[in-house]
């Protein structure tokens, strides 16, 4: 079954007489352990076609199905749920909470779905440690380096064991070096832990550690090819 | 959703954050909570002061003054005419249900010799009925009997500021005093009553029996005259029937024709220190209301600061919503900030108010009383301005797009 199908998206936003058409009939099918790359220019629909398959923006008409679920039919509480047991969130600025120690951050998810607070701590222990940052874990944000940043960042995008991971530009604030570890660590997830990952960029070099490239241009799929790995 | 005590510990790190802008918004609810508490401590202060002067002058008390009479077409004042006798009361004692004790009094100034001693006090003729008229307890010795009055014996209470400047120290019952020159054996001490509520000392004051003060000390032209009647009504609700009464028996008594002014008037000292009490407590209530005017402006200053905070945070509440925060739990952690707020704030205020209640009684002199309800009130009103002022900003947050408050610069 395909973790993400969507028929027919649809999205305008009501700006000036006309609007803009920033979605027009995107229907894809995206299956369970696939690692997806989103390329497009700026303006192409692919931030606003994140934000729906995030659950954080509603399509204008159109269906979206999360592993089954019709999304539409959802209000906004449910959807903060479903964010919050099936989407890891990774951003270009890692959106970490300010003075807040790394710890807290990954504990962030648990502590909208009830886990009691011993098991919060285990868990975001495991989470960092597993990601190389044993011993930052009571570092503010500020006190780390952008990429043990964004690794924390991940480490909240896995602490809920989401089966989907939304990466938005994340090595767009990192260097070459960092990026290059980040990637490795988003493709060592998708092939080890079979989660679904979803990479927005619109860098070539970064787009080909997916498996497949969906191109984005005026709102509409151009291309969706599978990567050819060399 | 998320728990409590999590909230709470969210809500104390947001606020340490600030610290310097977290005490200014607390202190307009330390301000608030503290004047309420301040207030609140002098109203009852000043009311139970009223109400234990209303005890010390005796509970459900009427007293008959002697009335104005018109003779030749000039009218004198109340008290004028000797128009109340001894037997005046007997009757009242006798005849009216409503009525539990009466006791006569004929009273004037004299000089009080002990040793080489003196003093010049009030010397009031009464009857054994005086101390339960007045709720007066003996200190020591005994009362007077009615063979006293029958044989006007020389015999005497003492009030305790008498005691004071004829004995010091020592016990003065069984001990001959003389007022007016003529020698009275003292029997008994009175317990200490305190002031007025008109500032009189009423323990400086000499009690003898009725009969004596009429033949031996003031000696009066009319017979069996006495300068006032008090009279203890059975009970509170009595009041007024016991004043009819009374004013129907002294009619008839007195002759006084269906037209006829009284030759007497009657006053009700409770009623009129009730309405002395009532008066103080609708004062406590404008004090307090004064005072709960700084909590709201309080409230409001949490309300800026809330929202002002919520701005600042927009991006903060995106990542919360991106990770799974509901809109309740949104809700719930801006309440429960400006909630930590007013009741950290209600805390201090309470001590603020407490000792400026302390001060004011030690500076000024007012008697003030804390107490437990008015600091329950006051904690408990500043808990619903931080919530009912915390609820707007939070409503905002909670509604915020998360999209927009994810990108928020």
């Amino acid at each position: 079954m395909a973790i993400i199908e969507t028929q027919n998206l649809n999205k305008i936003y009501a700006l000036g007489e006309t609007g803009v058409h920033a979605l027009v009939d995107v229907s894809v099918s995206i299956e369970k352990g696939e690692f997806v790359a989103i390329m497009g220019p700026s303006g192409s629909g692919k931030s606003t076609f994140m934000n729906v398959i995030g659950c954080l923006d509603m399509p204008t008409s159109g269906q979206y199905f999360l592993e089954g679920v019709d999304i539409g039919k959802l209000n906004r509480d449910e959807l903060a749920e479903i964010r919050n047991r099936k989407i890891g969130f990774v951003f270009q600025g890692f959106n970490l909470l300010p003075r807040t120690s790394a710890l807290e951050n990954v504990e962030l998810p648990m502590l909208y779905n009830g886990t009691p607070s011993s098991e919060r701590r285990s868990q975001a222990l495991a989470a960092l440690r597993a990601l190389g940052l044993e011993g930052r874990e009571h570092h503010h944000p500020n006190q780390l380096s952008g990429g043990q940043q964004q690794r924390v960042a991940i480490a909240r995008a896995l602490v809920n064991r989401a089966p989907l991971i939304l990466a938005d530009e994340p090595t767009g604030n990192l260097d070459t070096k960092t990026s290059i570890e980040i990637m490795e660590l988003l493709v060592r997830l998708n092939d080890e832990s079979g989660i679904t990952i979803l990479l927005v960029t619109h860098e070539p070099d970064i787009a080909t550690y997916s498996k497949r490239i969906i191109r984005f241009l005026d709102g509409k799929i151009i291309s969706n090819n599978p990567v050819k790995k060399t | 959703m998320i728990s409590i005590p999590s909230t709470f510990k969210i809500s104390f790190r947001a606020l340490r954050v600030n610290k310097m802008r977290s005490a200014l918004t607390m202190l307009g609810i330390i301000i608030g909570v503290g004047a309420v508490i301040t207030m609140l401590a002098v109203g009852t202060g000043a009311s139970e002061r009223i109400s234990k002067q209303i005890a010390s002058v005796g509970s459900n008390l009427i007293i008959v003054l002697p009335g104005s009479t018109t003779s030749g077409g000039i009218r004198t004042g109340f008290g004028s005419q000797p128009t109340l006798t001894k037997d005046d009361a007997d009757a009242i004692e006798k005849e009216c249900p409503a009525v539990a004790a009466v006791a006569p009094n004929l009273n004037g100034t004299a000089q009080v010799v002990f040793g080489n001693q003196n003093w010049s006090t009030a010397v009031y003729g009464t009857t054994p009925s005086f101390l339960e008229v007045r709720d007066w307890p003996l200190f020591s010795g005994r009362n007077f009997t009615d063979q006293d009055i029958r044989s006007a014996t020389k015999v005497c209470l003492l009030g305790q500021t008498v005691v004071d400047n004829l004995f010091g120290s020592m016990d003065p019952v069984g001990q001959i005093i003389r007022i007016k020159k003529l020698p009275f054996m003292v029997i008994g001490v009175l317990e200490r009553k305190g002031q007025s509520p008109v500032g009189q000392d009423q323990d400086d004051v000499i009690f003898i029996p009725v009969t004596t003060a009429q033949k031996k000390i003031f000696g009066t032209a009319f017979p069996g005259m006495v300068r006032t009647i008090m009279v203890k009504a059975k009970s509170t609700k009595d009041l007024d029937a016991a004043e009819q009464q009374i004013i129907a028996l002294l009619r008839q008594r007195h002759h006084i024709g269906p037209k006829a002014d009284n030759d007497f008037s009657t006053r009700n000292l409770t009623q009129m220190m009730q309405v002395a009490e009532q008066s103080t407590r609708v004062m406590t209530i404008l004090l307090g209301a004064i005072a709960s005017v700084s909590l709201l402006v309080g409230g409001i200053g949490i309300m800026n600061i809330m929202l002002v905070s919520v701005t600042e945070r927009t991006r903060e509440i995106g990542i919360r919503m991106a990770v799974g925060a509901k809109t309740m739990d949104i809700r719930l952690q801006f309440i429960i900030e400006a909630l930590s707020l007013s009741l950290v704030g209600g805390l201090a205020g309470i001590i603020v108010g407490i000792s400026g209640s302390k001060l004011l009684s030690m500076l000024a002199g007012w008697s003030t009383i804390v107490s437990p309800l008015s600091v329950l009130l006051a904690f408990g009103f500043s808990g619903l301005v931080g919530i009912f002022f915390g609820f707007y900003p939070a409503y905002k947050a909670s509604l915020l797009n998360p999209i927009d408050a994810l990108h928020y610069e």
